[in-house]
């Protein structure tokens, strides 16, 4: 690119002082702003389709959810468009309702142990996998079935095994001698339930960065570190770990991020229930806006936008990492 | 500095072309569909994403607009998209022609102010049934006409009855009903499955119990409510009904009966066909009342209705569409495929003269009533949502009955206010 206009302005260099020479000084000025306008119109050009898709699919989308949860909707006011402004009012009622307190709290304890147990879980098996034995490729391949399944197919799979009737799982308990537990039907487990569903959907999406950032990790520092006597556990702590540091907090915000706004597993495996005993802001938030027969825009639109408040914390907080990293 | 200004001023300006892009896009779409009976198109949603082009009711739907000299566009989706879905397209401008839409989302769309009235239409509804008119009527006015109506009743396993020595015709109140169950679980099969979820499903199911202990649905939490769902906790407590009602749709609950397991589960008159397929003698029993007599059970079905719509010469046509669809020998064909029982007396005599069977369904959709009916209009979806929250909370053991529709009527009063 660059060669290529250094080459085209090259023949018309040693013109140019004659014809700032002979021409009124204006004419110069004028071509070179026609010039740069040209120049500037191209930019505009390849920016737009770009300006466009942001436009179209994230600025206004998002403009319309602000406007909803600023606004007195009803179902008729929704129709003819005339819903009037009432500042922050949907935001209190949100706040105000018994819901909110459980539904944050759900959301925090979704969100942290989830990510935990994946990280977790994905860093002991990205460690055991890089020590490439035999059928590696083929059983971590295996591992990344949960990433490739579609997530109805995964939530409704998760539901049939965990069913306090005829799910698999209580009958595994049984024939060890365990009571069966209403896995998606009591207010104390159904948390849990759909936590272990996510745990296990989560596990290839680490398993996969935390390996790749595992092969960057130079053999010689394992090599030398084993002439020094170090064991196992010491060279985990003293080499993987620490150099693992970047990758992981990547990771983990990422996986923050994706995990606060998840929506269809919890929906399709206890909607909520039983009671809101597992409901998040992101089921709250649907179940508010199209749950009911009498949808509540204003109030589901609030909570969505608190949703994306926090992960806007957390997406700024990845951006401060990822910066204090590079530099 | 100066590019980032550039930048927002370029934002700003796609986001106004955008915006009048989507509003010509709504307005030249209901002025492309043609005006008045010459012709063009017509579209019509309904919630039978079961039926395709080639089904029986998707011909007749065709069939209709060509009888109109019109070309129906039909899509269907699921129940519950329906009324979302309509919403946004109200907004947009663009509803369609004709929708056919689940009874309690009637006043929602009523609401909203998108339904003509059925008597500005010049529809006519006189043949048709008082109560299962009345899901579709607000202030007096109605504003549907109703293809079918379903509702609810007992279905029995003749065999598990047979083998606990339970005799059907004994169950005759809740008392009669308990002890029939505890007969069963003695003998070593389940007793009762129903679907008790957190959507309008549960509320559907629960009503007739409410109901039946003679509850008011402005009044949760009275003693009456507290008796229904007592009686639905201590099924479950006592292992006569199963925990996984809490998560069970109709069809779900329906599967659980259909594996033979089962002696009783309540389920609607769509159900009958399967009931056929399910490889056992099956009888049906209406749900009983607290103390005795049949329980009132909500009506379910679907209202053709009429969406408002900018260009008034449409309707003309829309009419005749709604009229052939509605004619007593397409309701016959429709209420046979959907297992539905016809809104009018008339059709309903050839249904059961046709299928004997249908006789007490007959006898329930008679006597059952609208969930909006009686004044309630879109409060029932304030009060419904509570109440099904209730029984979860009951039923999973969170809270007594008593507690729980104490919580339900506060939400209600927030939520109708």
């Amino acid at each position: 690119m660059t060669i290529a206009r250094i080459d085209r302005r090259a023949p018309r260099s040693p013109a140019r002082p004659r014809e700032a020479a002979t021409a009124a000084p204006a004419d110069g000025l004028a071509l070179r702003r026609h010039r740069r306008r040209r120049s500037r119109l191209t930019a505009l050009a390849f920016l737009a389709p770009l300006a466009l898709y942001l436009a179209a699919f994230y600025v206004y989308p998002l403009y319309r959810n602000l406007d909803l949860s600023l606004r007195d909707y009803t179902v008729r006011s929704f129709v003819a468009g005339d819903a009037p402004f009432s500042g922050l009012d949907n935001f209190r009622t949100v706040l105000d309702d018994p819901t909110f307190g459980p539904a944050m709290r759900h959301t925090m304890i979704f969100t942290f142990v989830s990510i935990a147990f994946q990280y977790a879980a994905g860093l002991a098996l990205a460690v055991f996998f890089n020590r490439h034995f035999r059928l590696a490729a083929t059983l971590r391949a295996l591992f990344l079935i949960p990433w490739l399944l579609p997530l109805i197919v995964s939530a409704s799979t998760w539901s049939w095994m965990l069913n306090s009737e005829s799910g698999v799982l209580n009958y595994a308990l049984h024939t060890v001698g365990v009571a069966p537990v209403d896995w998606l039907n009591s207010p104390h487990w159904a948390l849990t339930s759909v936590i272990i569903a996510n745990v296990w959907i989560g596990i290839p999406f680490n398993l996969v960065i935390l390996y790749s950032g595992l092969q960057n990790i130079p053999g010689e520092l394992y090599e030398a570190a084993s002439l020094d006597g170090a064991g196992a556990w010491q060279q985990f702590r003293r080499i993987t770990f620490p150099l693992l540091r970047p990758v992981s907090a990547i990771t983990l915000l990422l996986g923050l991020v994706y995990t606060l706004k998840v929506f269809d597993l919890i929906w399709i495996m206890t909607k909520g229930g039983p009671s809101d005993s597992s409901s998040t802001l992101a089921t709250w938030s649907y179940q508010l806006g199209f749950g009911s027969l009498l949808p509540k825009f204003g109030p589901g639109a609030a909570v969505g936008n608190i949703l994306i408040l926090i992960a806007l914390v957390f997406g700024l907080l990845y951006i401060r990492v990822q910066r204090r990293q590079e530099a | 500095m100066r590019n980032t200004r550039r930048i927002l001023i370029c934002a700003v300006a796609t986001v106004g072309a955008l915006t009048s892009v989507a509003a010509c896009g709504g307005g030249s779409d209901s002025s492309a569909s043609g005006t008045g009976g010459a012709g063009g198109t017509y579209t019509f949603w309904d919630p039978y994403p079961q039926f395709d082009g080639s089904s029986a009711w998707g011909r007749l739907v065709s069939k209709c607009g060509t009888d109109a000299g019109v070309k129906v566009k039909r899509t269907a989706m699921d129940t519950t998209d329906l009324g979302n879905k309509a919403l946004l397209a109200a907004q947009q401008g663009n509803a369609p022609d004709v929708m056919l839409v689940d009874n309690p989302v009637v006043s929602t769309l009523v609401e909203a102010g998108i339904l003509n009235k059925t008597s500005d239409l010049g529809l006519d509804t006189k043949a048709i049934q008082k109560n299962i008119l009345g899901a579709g009527e607000i202030d007096g006015a109605s504003y549907g006409v109703p293809i079918g109506a379903n509702t609810l009743a007992l279905y029995y396993n003749k065999k598990v009855l047979t083998a606990a020595g339970v005799d059907p015709a004994s169950v005759k109140d809740w008392n009669s009903l308990t002890a029939a169950l505890k007969k069963v679980k003695a003998a070593g099969k389940k007793g009762i499955t129903f679907s008790a979820i957190n959507t309008e499903e549960g509320s559907f199911q629960f009503l007739p119990w409410f109901w039946g202990a003679g509850g008011d649905l402005t009044e949760l939490d009275s003693a009456k409510g507290v008796a229904a769902l007592s009686l639905w906790k201590g099924w479950v407590d006592e292992g006569l009904a199963p925990k996984d009602v809490l998560q069970n749709t109709q069809t779900t609950s329906w599967q659980e009966f259909a594996t033979g397991a089962y002696a009783f589960g309540e389920n609607g008159t769509w159900q009958l066909g399967n009931a056929d397929k399910a490889g056992f003698e099956y009888g049906v029993l209406s749900i009983p009342g607290q103390s005795g007599g049949a329980a009132p059970v909500p009506t379910g079905g679907e209202f053709v209705t009429v969406p408002v719509q900018k260009d008034s010469g449409r309707y003309d046509v829309t009419k005749k569409i709604v009229t052939c669809l509605t004619s007593s020998a397409n309701l016959l064909a429709t209420d046979t495929t959907l297992a539905y029982v016809a809104p009018t007396s008339a059709v309903q005599t050839e249904q059961v003269k046709a299928n004997p069977e249908l006789k007490p369904w007959v006898d329930a959709v008679a006597a059952a009533r609208g969930r909006t009916s009686g004044g309630l209009g879109t409060k029932y979806p304030t009060i419904s949502q509570p109440m099904w929250t209730a029984v979860q909370s009951a039923l999973s053991g969170g809270r007594s009955p008593q507690a729980a529709l104490d919580t339900a009527q506060k939400a209600a009063d927030k939520g109708g206010s």
